[in-house]
């Protein structure tokens, strides 16, 4: 008799635990149906853009497949890599990100390091104070400040319109306050206790910045690099507004000044540009991805 | 090595009190524990110590200086936290060996201080490895060895035993008192566990609502209490209180617990108490080791009564036992034959030499 109830109940338990990961099978299968259409979305572009930069100008113009290319060619690379003004954006794009990431952790980490651990008067409102600036969009800011550096330029003679160092002042100003802020929560993640036992060891406000925070937040700073190098790499309307000559652009803005000529596109060209724009980025991601992650969600459990 | 010495020590934050005025005298070499329930104030006197807060009132005085307006690195003290902020990116040998490289001594020196440190702490093997490759007993044990590498002043623990379990607490409160008995620095030690407290200090400073109840050491807090706070933290089982008055009987000084129960005193109590007006309400204090099972022959000074047990705890050595007096649950030992079941009745015995009498209303021992 028993070992009929077992039977019985067995099927009864099956079932339930059966019901269980069924509704978890469905919520696999959910998340890759949308993860693989987010996947296509976000990979449609940059698939298009590496199809079309195999293309000669014939090719790209005439009636056939879009999504295949017949006759591949290198020719649009070829015609790039060797133009002198194609290298100099580059060249450019380079200086104005490698300066702006240092003279953003330059300013963000020891700011956001006074704005977490020293208590002085005003340093909350100050804290919120630097994020609110981050909510200020550049649309809203590029006449103002076009206007202030006309200014400038007239009373002290300092021209910096359309110098590419203009952008090394422009930059920060979306930096700074963003990666202060990733490195104030990453920062206050960090135990009182440990810049105290620093204190107490004899190490000074720079010793314990330099020697225990950095150290310890170092995930957090590589996240705020890849951010301030992400956006001065990226940034479109601060130096399509403040430069004009073709010696002082950056790549974004050299792209479309130089290969769209009226009304005539040098698709070709222009996406294989934007390719290879879009390569230092990718690297450094695929690099530091696993920092990145971690820097941005510690800094987020605990902001 | 140095002694330590608070006059009048005030913490104040905004219109809160922490701390209300603190006099003590921390002798070279003592080891001086801070005890009391949380939010008593001990932790924040000891960070005061350290220089990690402010004083708002008082002197604080290390070596006979003044250090007030020190700056922690100056006062030559070293401090064990309760969570161990060991440093997670250094190993366990550049974690002991930080203050004294920012001080720039000699590689040779800091290897030294480094390994008689390891030897004493047993962490000899551990010292290439970082603070999460290690277990919460060796992560303190290194705490511990960031504090003797440097050879301060003073050391100062705060809770350093809390985050460990049961077992291990045991071991390491051991492994202090060795360290403290070979190093003989001048030690102040906050927990709120009393039996820490009553095992590791030369002196125990009971501290409540910012205010030091008692000083004394482990014995006289134990045997001797000032007050009814500090006759109840101290001991475990807590001292029993139940109200009582005292009586005239047949010329004699009696202790009235209940309409049935009035015990005589013993002569040297009946004089100590003498003076007392009858109408006080007081409360008698009795240790649970002072009620115990009646045995035929009662030595003077001990008295007998019958009760019936609520409820029994045996413990092996001895079964704890609880009963109901006058509204207040009372906790005695018997010995385990002694026959104590719930619910039984039981003869037992009060060592009335060892009774206290407490005011009701001002919680004084009188």
């Amino acid at each position: 008799m028993t070992t009929v109830t077992v039977d019985k109940a067995a099927p009864t338990r099956k079932v339930k635990y059966g019901s269980m990961s069924r509704d978890r099978a469905w919520a696999l299968r959910w998340s890759y149906f949308f993860l693989v259409i987010f996947a296509i979305f976000s990979l449609t572009p940059p698939i298009y853009m590496l199809i079309t930069s195999l293309k000669s100008s014939a090719e790209i113009s005439a009636a056939t497949n879009p999504w295949w290319v017949f006759h591949p060619t290198l020719e649009n690379y070829v015609g790039l890599l060797t133009s002198n003004q194609f290298l100099r954006f580059f060249w450019n794009s380079a200086i104005v990100s490698i300066f702006v990431v240092t003279i953003t952790m330059l300013i963000s980490v020891p700011a956001a390091f006074a704005l977490a651990r020293m208590r002085f008067w005003g340093s909350a409102t100050l804290a919120t104070g630097v994020f609110l600036t981050y909510l200020i969009p550049e649309t809203l800011l590029f006449i103002p400040l076009f206007k202030m550096f006309a200014v400038i330029g007239d009373w002290t003679g300092i021209q910096l319109i359309n110098r590419w160092y203009v952008l090394l002042i422009l930059y920060p100003t979306l930096t700074v306050p963003f990666c202060t802020w990733i490195m104030i929560g990453y920062f206050a993640s960090i135990p009182k206790e440990l810049d105290e036992a620093a204190v107490i060891d004899g190490a000074s406000w720079l010793q314990t910045l330099t020697r225990i925070f950095i150290p310890v937040a170092f995930p957090g700073i590589i996240a705020a690099t890849i951010f301030a190098f992400t956006v001065s790499w990226a940034q479109f309307l601060y130096p399509l507004v403040f430069t004009t000559s073709t010696d002082q652009l950056v790549m974004p803005v050299g792209i479309i000044t130089s290969l769209i000529k009226g009304d005539v596109f040098n698709w070709g060209q222009i996406m294989t540009g934007a390719l290879l724009g879009a390569a230092p980025p990718l690297i450094i991601y695929a690099f530091l991805m696993d920092y990145y992650i971690a820097g941005l969600t510690a800094g987020a459990t605990k902001g | 090595m140095a002694d330590v010495t608070l006059r009048k020590v005030v913490k104040r934050y905004d219109e809160v009190e922490a701390v209300r005025g603190i006099d003590l005298d921390i002798a070279d070499h003592e080891f001086v524990v801070l005890v009391g329930p949380s939010g008593c104030g001990k932790s924040t006197t000891l960070r005061m110590i350290a220089g990690l807060e402010d004083i708002s009132d008082g002197d604080i005085m290390i070596g006979g200086d003044i250090v007030n307006d020190v700056p922690p690195k100056d006062r030559d003290i070293a401090m064990v936290f309760q969570n161990y902020a060991l440093y997670p990116h250094m190993t366990v040998a550049e974690n002991m060996s930080f203050g004294l490289r920012l001080k720039r001594y000699p590689k040779a020196e800091i290897k030294s201080r480094i390994d008689e440190a390891a030897r004493m702490l047993d962490i000899v093997e551990l010292v290439d490895r970082k603070p999460k490759q290690l277990s919460g007993g060796q992560r303190q044990r290194v705490a511990m060895g960031r504090a003797i590498v440097r050879n301060p002043k003073v050391f100062l623990f705060d809770e350093p035993l809390s985050n460990l379990d049961a077992k291990l607490r045991v071991q390491m409160r051991i492994e202090i008192k060795k360290v403290h008995q070979k190093v003989r620095t001048t030690t102040v030690y906050v927990t709120h566990d009393q039996v820490e407290a009553m095992t590791l200090a030369d002196r125990v400073v009971v501290m409540n609502h910012g205010r030091i109840e008692q000083i004394g050491t482990p014995n006289e807090l134990y045997h001797k209490p000032a007050t009814k706070f500090v006759a109840s933290f101290i001991g475990s089982p807590a001292m029993n209180f139940v109200p009582c008055r005292l009586e005239d009987l047949a010329g004699k000084l009696h202790v009235r617990l209940t309409d049935r129960i009035a015990f005589p005193l013993p002569p040297a109590r009946a004089a100590r108490y003498q003076g007392i007006p009858r109408t006080d309400k007081l409360l008698l204090g009795l240790r649970p080791e002072h009620i115990t099972e009646a045995r035929p022959h009662l030595a003077p000074g001990v008295e007998a009564f019958d009760t019936v047990l609520d409820v029994t705890e045996p413990m092996g050595m001895e079964t704890l036992i609880y009963f109901t007096l006058e509204g207040s649950q009372v906790c005695g030992r018997v010995n385990p034959n002694a026959g104590a079941e719930d619910g039984a009745p039981l003869r037992l015995a009060v060592d009335l030499n060892n009774m206290h009498l407490l005011n009701e209303v001002t919680g004084v021992v009188l």
